[in-house]
């Protein structure tokens, strides 16, 4: 085993072992994120994994942040990526976007641009068509919050 | 009049998987804010996006106040056609906009 075989595998195992740690449901993050990830998953598991969400982990500005989203999947007529849900901890609302997407998308990632109101979780969730959810979830740290200026 | 900026490629080869980039301009006004005389601003967003491609639903999304101001979407889809891609943004107070365009697939 080369260094980069080690590193990847390490990496990984690392990775997954924090997912874990992360979907207990014992975690500190808000319960309003909880119920509105509830209501869209009903009370099917959620898995850590196949899920990428890049997101900066510093932002200056709140009021528009880059995300990134992209789901492992062959993209085929009978295993695809149904919708993608995006969630967060701190503002006013937990809902943050939904993505619906089918076959015809070819690839399943998906770019906007959020308003985040706190240094925060961000949780994205991927409803495949066979009826499983997959979650990634990315922290990042806000300087200038969104949502509090005067207009 | 709002204004959208799509980014579709002229053309493609069939059964390509092409990206499609959108901007909308829109206050996405979130409804938390305030004046500074502390009256509430009401919401005003975009709800939903959705594109169709010759008619056939290929993407949509439902927006929430915590996407930016001029909500940017970026995605894709399989070239299967020519034809028209037709881009729909509906929002509150009656915000609906139609844009499309045109691909020529090989």
């Amino acid at each position: 085993m080369n260094r980069r075989e080690f590193l990847r595998a390490t990496g990984g195992l690392a990775a997954g072992i924090g997912a874990l740690i992360a979907v207990e449901p014992a975690s500190a993050t808000p319960a309003t994120m909880q119920d509105a990830i509830r209501k869209v998953v009903g009370s099917a598991r959620v898995n850590p994994g196949r899920v990428k969400l890049d997101l900066p982990p510093l932002s200056e500005n709140g009021n528009a942040v880059p995300l990134t989203v992209s789901v492992e999947s062959a993209m085929s007529q009978a295993d695809h990526v149904k919708a993608i849900h995006v969630f967060n901890e701190k503002n006013p609302q937990p809902d943050v976007v939904s993505f619906h997407l089918g076959p015809r998308a070819g690839r399943a990632t998906v770019s906007t641009r959020i308003r985040l109101a706190d240094t925060q979780t961000v949780v994205a969730i991927a409803e495949l068509s066979d009826g499983s959810f997959w979650s990634a979830r990315a922290a990042v740290v806000v300087t200038l919050a969104a949502c509090l200026e005067d207009a | 009049m709002a204004s959208a900026l799509i980014n579709v490629p002229e053309r493609a080869k069939r059964g390509e998987v092409i990206e499609i980039k959108t901007l909308i301009s829109h206050v996405m006004e979130t409804g938390y804010r305030r004046t500074q005389l502390g009256a509430p601003i009401p919401r005003d967003i975009v709800r939903r996006f959705v594109c169709t491609y010759n008619g056939t639903e290929v993407f949509s999304a439902d927006l929430h106040p915590a996407i930016a101001a001029n909500p940017f979407i970026a995605f894709s889809t399989v070239a299967v056609e020519s034809g028209t891609l037709t881009f729909q943004w509906t929002g509150d107070n009656g915000f609906s906009v139609t844009e499309s365009a045109r691909i020529t697939v090989e």
